[in-house]
């Protein structure tokens, strides 16, 4: 410290010095704790968050605590993915080199009410977690239509209110989905898909489709824009609405269970190649139908769970958890969906009370990371 | 024996303005990335993971720092209330420092996640997969850090309280730059 400042030390402030100084350090504080309150969102409240979404995602129906918040009722399941080698000419992903890598993966209906029919379930999915040895993972949530409904979070949002229960009816307002299409011309792909596709009673005779697109890397570290299929090895059974009504509510469990208990099911992973011109982040539209496909292992699914109990039940199917050699694309969908499954797997995590366990006791769980 | 006219060392300061900045770039990231649905959550929490490890290397290494070198004392005149509470908001502070990322660290591993640094580069599991141990640790890393970001606007104000007000040297240990004694 220097003599000046010894001589400074004690002098008194005047008062308006003091309140000067003392405004500054108000200032200092108030000027931080708005930055931070402007980071968090709470001065925008316009904002779209992940609460927002996972609230109006929330309220569709049923009681969704415990559940996830989207495709809430579904069944886990257990096999492996044989990878062939085909894809490491184009991705340095070390499940896609030939060996066997095993799978916790979960079949569901695209439904917020995890006690819904299935016969709600118009779009189907299913989700898969591949391990590779040195515990890379590739995380993937894939739906049976062809092209995703929406191709941004905003219209998801919009769609998603669309669907929200009238309380005074108890269904959704009939007019809300007619006026959201006529709004969203890009969501006619999917809707001639949902009007047109033939509806089946299984999970097993379907194709689940990245719908997002995503960037192999390979070894020179070139990118490839692609997108990927798990297509099927039983061919579909069209069955008509009013039978599947007379099915019962819980139709997809009973038959995948039935299928499984005469040997396992398998798809074939099939990984498309984009060309110049095809969109990386628009999943509303598909790739015309000459683009190179190649065929880049098998899913071999063995055994189903009810998710209750199940060892898919505390997995949170984030599409954006890759393995090194497979990164996202500039498809605004892959962070929202990120950011929104961590909410709805949060809040149900928080919840589990509400989604009590059936079998095991909860100490005597084997550990998730050995599928 | 250091003396009153003493400041922190060189690396005391180093250490405890490269970790202010990193302290600060967390607690916005992570409050930001949690409240967008946009393209930058994916690259906010690619840096949060890393970042956080990294501050909990620095803290251990800071803490080390401390216990051999430990503080210049706080002046004679200051009231016995503000010297206990500008110890214990240190202690809250290096505590801070240390669970922060333990709590996120062990959050990941109960949520089921891969702990991804960057590319290949995974740090292992330090808690079993339950979603209840998640449950818990993910609510308290949020409760944490905005109490975290309150300690550190009481000490700023406590610091500029020093720095203006009292102008009893304080302030200069720690901010002022160059040699000691000076």
């Amino acid at each position: 410290m220097s003599d000046e400042e010894n001589l400074t030390r004690h002098t008194p402030l005047s008062p308006a010095a003091l309140a000067g100084r003392l405004a500054v350090i108000g200032g200092v504080l108030f000027i931080s704790a708005l930055a931070f309150a402007y980071a968090g969102g709470w001065l925008t409240p316009d904002r779209l968050t992940p609460a927002r979404m996972v609230a109006a995602l929330s309220d569709r129906g049923g009681n969704p605590l415990g559940h996830r918040r989207n495709h809430s009722k579904g069944m886990c399941f257990t096999g492996v993915f044989d990878a062939n080698g085909a894809a490491s000419q184009y991705s340095v992903a070390p499940m896609l080199v030939a060996s066997r890598y095993p799978v916790v993966g979960r079949f569901a209906i695209a439904v917020g009410n995890p006690d819904a029919s299935d016969i709600m379930g118009r779009v189907k999915s299913m989700a898969v977690r591949i391990v590779s040895p040195n515990g890379q993972e590739w995380r993937s949530g894939m739906n049976n239509s062809p092209v995703f409904v929406v191709s941004n979070p905003r219209d998801f949002y919009e769609l998603t209110l669309a669907q929200d229960i009238d309380p005074a009816t108890g269904k959704p307002d009939p007019d809300a989905m007619k006026r959201f299409s006529a709004t969203h011309p890009d969501s006619a792909p999917f809707a001639e898909w949902s009007q047109t596709a033939p509806w089946t009673a299984s999970w097993a005779d379907q194709a689940y489709n990245s719908l997002n697109a995503f960037l192999f890397v390979d070894a020179g570290g070139a990118r490839h824009l692609v997108r990927w299929s798990m297509e099927p090895t039983v061919s579909p059974t069209a069955v008509p609405l009013a039978a599947l009504a007379s099915m019962g509510p819980d139709f997809l469990e009973h038959d995948l269970v039935r299928r499984l208990a005469d040997g396992p099911l398998t798809w074939r992973l099939m990984v498309t190649f984009a060309e110049p011109g095809d969109p990386s982040n628009d999943a509303t539209k598909a790739w015309p139908s000459d683009r190179k496909r190649v065929d880049v292992g098998t899913l071999i699914v063995q055994k189903a769970e009810a998710e209750a109990d199940g060892p898919c039940r505390d997995f949170n199917y984030d599409p954006t958890i890759l393995p090194t050699g497979i990164a996202v694309s500039d498809d605004l969908l892959l962070p929202a969906r990120s950011v929104a499954y961590a909410r709805s797997f949060d809040l149900r995590t928080a919840e589990a009370a509400d989604y009590p366990r059936t079998v095991r006791p909860a100490g005597d769980r084997p550990a998730g990371d050995r599928p | 024996m250091r003396t009153e006219r003493d400041g922190f060392s060189g690396l005391q300061r180093v250490l405890h303005w490269l970790m202010a900045i990193m302290v600060l770039t967390m607690l916005f990231i992570g409050v930001s990335m949690v409240s967008t649905l946009r393209p930058r959550y994916l690259t906010l929490i690619s840096i949060h993971k890393p970042l956080g490890i990294a501050i909990l290397a620095l803290a251990v290494l800071r803490l080390g720092v401390r216990w051999r070198l430990g503080a210049p004392p706080l002046p004679d005149d200051l009231p016995r209330a503000q010297a206990l509470a500008a110890k214990l908001s240190h202690v809250v502070l290096y505590a801070l420092l240390i669970v922060m990322p333990l709590v996120g660290w062990g959050m990941l591993s109960a949520g089921g996640y891969p702990i991804v640094l960057y590319g290949s580069l995974h740090l292992p599991k330090i808690l079993p997969h339950d979603d209840q141990l998640h449950a818990v640790l993910r609510t308290a890393h949020t409760v944490l850090a905005y109490m975290f970001f309150a300690t550190i606007l009481l000490h700023v104000a406590a610091a500029l309280f020093h720095g203006l007000i009292r102008r009893d040297g304080v302030f200069r240990a720690m901010a002022a730059i160059g040699p000691r004694n000076q």
